[in-house]
């Protein structure tokens, strides 16, 4: 038995462990890497960035715990960025789990708002976000296909009332707001299939902008809607998170997080390479025989 | 932070570590955890259907005297036939509806969305006035766009298997399975991007909200603080700690007894 | 009749949705919500069943008491807890142990009972009995202690502060660390499976290590960025581009099939 083919067989715990010992020191350590600004995730950025106070911007939560380590950034990012720049936003969440998330999300997002901040040179006070004013939570309806489409005509035929059971009607924020003409944009923060029907369904009926924000799963197979302007922003996984929060210059766990990225895909690629050479030596022996 | 939400915190940390522990093998603590999941998150979400859907959509509207909603109440408890062998075919109904309804919504939506709108973005005319960009590998140059059209064609013609892949046709085919390949591996590249970043979160977490605060002895903002933090944190490793030693000492047992450890030693 | 009704039906609504997209009617769009509306009523139910065979398969487990019966319990009693948690509300500052009385009483009564109808001849009586008398403390306890209450008709229940405590604590560490395990799986895998052996795997293998090196820091980093950034927007768009068409017209003649009625799969056997 050759070095190579012991090398191969490995208990692959040992190659956990390597994973482990590297995140850890690469996490415990002091070094930052640079965050590339690309055009996809500016472009949404961009966009909340040039609306009026007051308007209202929808947020598709459809992704469960499985995905909070990249969109719960993006949405903690991207919802701040909204209630600092005074807009409204319309909350729901598709997918079965969601939710929680969102819950946790605006209590979150609201503790921070609490305390006054400077992002991007600008001073903006502390302020207490209020349920029904400055956002509502439609909740969770099954079947997203349907439900999307539904919202087109108006929000109450599926949603009669909110998540926590306040009729729509008496939401001072939807008095006047029935679909999705009455909103600025609507930003998806998905990790599965529930963003095609946000481009089907949504998008591709009603005609409003539309952002997608990613895991890295999908970001790949939704270039195509970019290109033909069916999307008009998108934030592919934890990088396009902290570019969202390098914009937004508030820096969370997604710019953090990023660092230790580096050293561990640096660690896959060694092992990509280890096993390459293992295995062009086996093949060199082979042919040799 | 109080000490009941660092307790929960712990609970957190206890059982984020129990189902890593099954990265060494198969345990009771990861058992437990698997299980304890199943088991909350089907709770969860039958409450999320009865106050989220249930009651706003069927209940509440009864009861203001929509008796139209008796319709879809009933053709719902259709679907129950299913427990029954010989009623089964009544929840066929339904069912058909629902199918009926989501086939027809789909098929003209996907139709221009999927399908029309892409090949319009596709044929759109290729920028010849700067065929070679501005930049280095600029998106928007004719190169680039002419990329695009003969990369979808041929990975279109890869596609089509009516036809033998020979001669030109197999030669258009061939490049399109080679974009298709780069394309595949962007999307391996992000896919590893995004499977780090899920463990990265959960170093945060036990780092940032649990060992922090239980460490924050120096933070005397905190006046909830006190010893049991950092007791809490030391007894979920000793838990995991007495199980490795436990774990040990079995397999220093199975090692004195060959017959059994050779079938083990792979 | 008993497959044919149900093609008929398939029939009917979808072309009468096919129809209301090219006719978007005033009156057409009334009756178009009204649909989604009791299609996603009826699909409620549907999900339903699902949770029924979750029950049902714990049982059994449970019952056969084959190694590891124990766990299938712990299932049910977590999925009890959390549905209590979720229809009831307790009052802010009151002590938590009545509370937490009653949800020991009811899961005694609920394992009672269950022991009482599927148990031996010989006590099941004895367990019918002591489960109808813990029913009975159960009922007391929620209707005289004070510091909680039932709420079927409310969602209160959704902010009750132990049901988010569970989600917050349990159920997002579980799920999220459950899928963070695929980091060290797909780590195991590039170093075991991931091979130069052709021409296209090693296309592959170039387009990924452009995309996973981007953010290097240094000059050459800059150049791997605006390179991955290439690679994304031209040639993998041409390749996603050509799958999205390709599962758009395969979508397209699924949903026609099923319409008149060649593909039947969908309604099992009988």
């Amino acid at each position: 038995m050759n070095f190579f083919s012991k090398l191969m067989q490995l208990d692959r715990r040992w190659v956990y462990l390597l994973l482990v010992i590297v995140c850890l020191t690469a996490y415990y350590s002091d070094f930052t890497v640079p965050t590339i600004v690309e055009d996809e995730t500016k472009a949404i950025y961009d966009f909340i960035e040039a609306l009026e106070p007051g308007e209202i911007i929808f947020v598709a939560v459809d992704y469960d715990p499985s995905s909070q380590a990249e969109l719960h950034p993006m949405t903690y990012a991207l919802v701040e960025h909204a209630f600092r720049k005074d807009l409204k936003v319309i909350f729901t969440a598709l997918s079965q789990n969601g939710p929680g998330m969102v819950d946790q999300a605006i209590r979150d997002i609201t503790d921070s708002l609490k305390l006054p901040k400077t992002y991007n040179g600008i001073f903006y006070e502390g302020k207490d976000i209020v349920n029904g004013i400055d956002y509502t939570f439609l909740g969770y309806k099954p079947y997203y296909a349907i439900v999307i489409t539904a919202m087109g005509q108006d929000y109450r035929i599926l949603f009669p009332s909110d998540y926590y059971g306040t009729p729509l009607d008496s939401i001072p924020m939807m008095r006047r707001v029935h679909n999705y003409d009455d909103i600025a944009i609507v930003v998806d923060i998905s990790s599965g299939s529930i963003t095609d029907a946000w481009i089907s369904y949504g998008q591709g009926k009603f005609d409003f902008p539309l952002a997608l924000g990613l895991t890295g799963v999908m970001t790949a197979q939704y270039y195509p809607f970019l290109q033909s302007k069916q999307v008009m922003g998108l934030m592919g996984g934890l990088l396009g998170a902290a570019q969202y929060e390098q914009l937004a210059d508030n820096p969370g766990l997604a710019k953090d997080g990023m660092r230790v990225q580096l050293p561990a895909h640096l660690l896959i690629i060694l092992f990509i390479l280890i096993g390459n050479v293992g295995y062009l030596a086996t093949r060199y022996k082979e042919r040799k025989v | 932070m109080e000490f009941t939400t660092f307790l929960w915190t712990t609970v957190a940390a206890f059982l984020t570590l129990a189902v890593f522990s099954f990265l060494y093998k198969d345990n009771p603590m990861y058992k437990f955890a698997e299980h304890l999941f199943v088991g909350v998150s089907a709770g969860y979400f039958v409450i999320i259907l009865w106050h989220g859907a249930l009651v706003p959509n069927l209940f509440k509207k009864l009861a203001d005297g929509d008796w139209w909603y008796f319709v879809p109440g009933i053709l719902g408890v259709m679907m129950f036939a299913r427990f029954f062998k010989k009623s089964s075919w009544i929840s066929r109904w339904p069912l058909a509806m629902y199918i009926g309804i989501s086939t027809g919504l789909a098929i003209p939506l996907e139709m221009a969305n999927r399908v029309n709108r892409q090949l319009w973005a596709m044929m759109e005319p290729i920028n010849w006035s700067s065929f070679w960009g501005e930049r280095y590998l600029d998106i928007g140059s004719g190169y680039s766009e002419l990329f695009i059209f003969v990369g979808t064609v041929s990975a279109l013609v890869y596609f089509f298997f009516s036809k033998a892949h020979t001669g030109a046709f197999g030669a258009v085919a061939k490049f399109g399975i080679w974009t298709l390949m780069l394309g595949f591996g962007a999307s391996f590249g992000f896919t590893v991007m995004a499977r780090i970043s899920l463990f990265i979160n959960r170093i945060q977490y036990l780092d940032i909200n649990w060992g922090q605060t239980a460490f924050n002895a120096a933070d005397t903002s905190n006046v909830n603080y006190h010893a049991g933090f950092q007791a809490l944190f030391w007894a979920v490793w000793l838990i995991f700690l007495v199980y490795a030693v436990f774990e040990y000492k079995k397999y220093l047992s199975n090692k004195d007894k060959p017959s059994q450890a050779a079938g083990t030693s792979a | 009749m008993k497959r044919q009704i149900p093609l008929v039906i398939v029939f009917v609504f979808g072309t009468l949705m096919v129809i209301q997209y090219f006719v978007p009617h005033e009156n057409s769009e009334i009756v178009k919500g009204f649909l989604l509306d009791w299609i996603v009523i009826i699909g409620i139910f549907a999900l339903a069943l699902g949770l029924w065979s979750l029950v049902q398969v714990s049982i059994d487990k449970i019952n056969s008491r084959k190694e590891n019966w124990e766990y299938p319990l712990v299932t049910l009693i977590s999925l009890t807890v959390m549905i209590f948690f979720g229809f009831t509300s307790h009052a802010e500052d009151a002590s938590w142990w009545g509370y937490f009385l009653a949800i020991a009483v009811l899961l005694a009564a609920l394992w009672m009972l269950a022991q009482g109808l599927m148990g031996n001849a010989a006590n099941r009586n004895v367990k019918s009995l002591s489960a109808l008398g813990l029913v009975i403390v159960f009922s007391l306890l929620a209707i005289f202690d004070g510091s909680w209450e039932f709420k079927f008709y409310t969602a209160e229940g959704l902010t009750n502060q132990m049901f988010v405590h569970f989600f917050d604590y349990i159920m997002i560490p579980l799920q999220a660390t459950m899928f963070a395990l695929l980091a060290f799986f797909i780590t195991s895998a590039s170093y075991r499976a991931f091979r130069a052996r052709n021409l296209l795997a090693t296309l592959l293998l170039i387009s990924a290590l452009i995309v996973m090196l981007r953010f290097t820091p240094g000059p050459w980093g800059e150049y791997l960025a605006k390179t991955s950034s290439w690679v994304m927007n031209v040639p993998n768009l041409a390749a996603q581009r050509a799958i999205v068409i390709g599962i758009g017209l395969g979508i397209v003649a699924t949903a026609l099939k099923v319409i008149l009625g060649i593909e039947r799969g969908y309604m099992g056997k009988g």
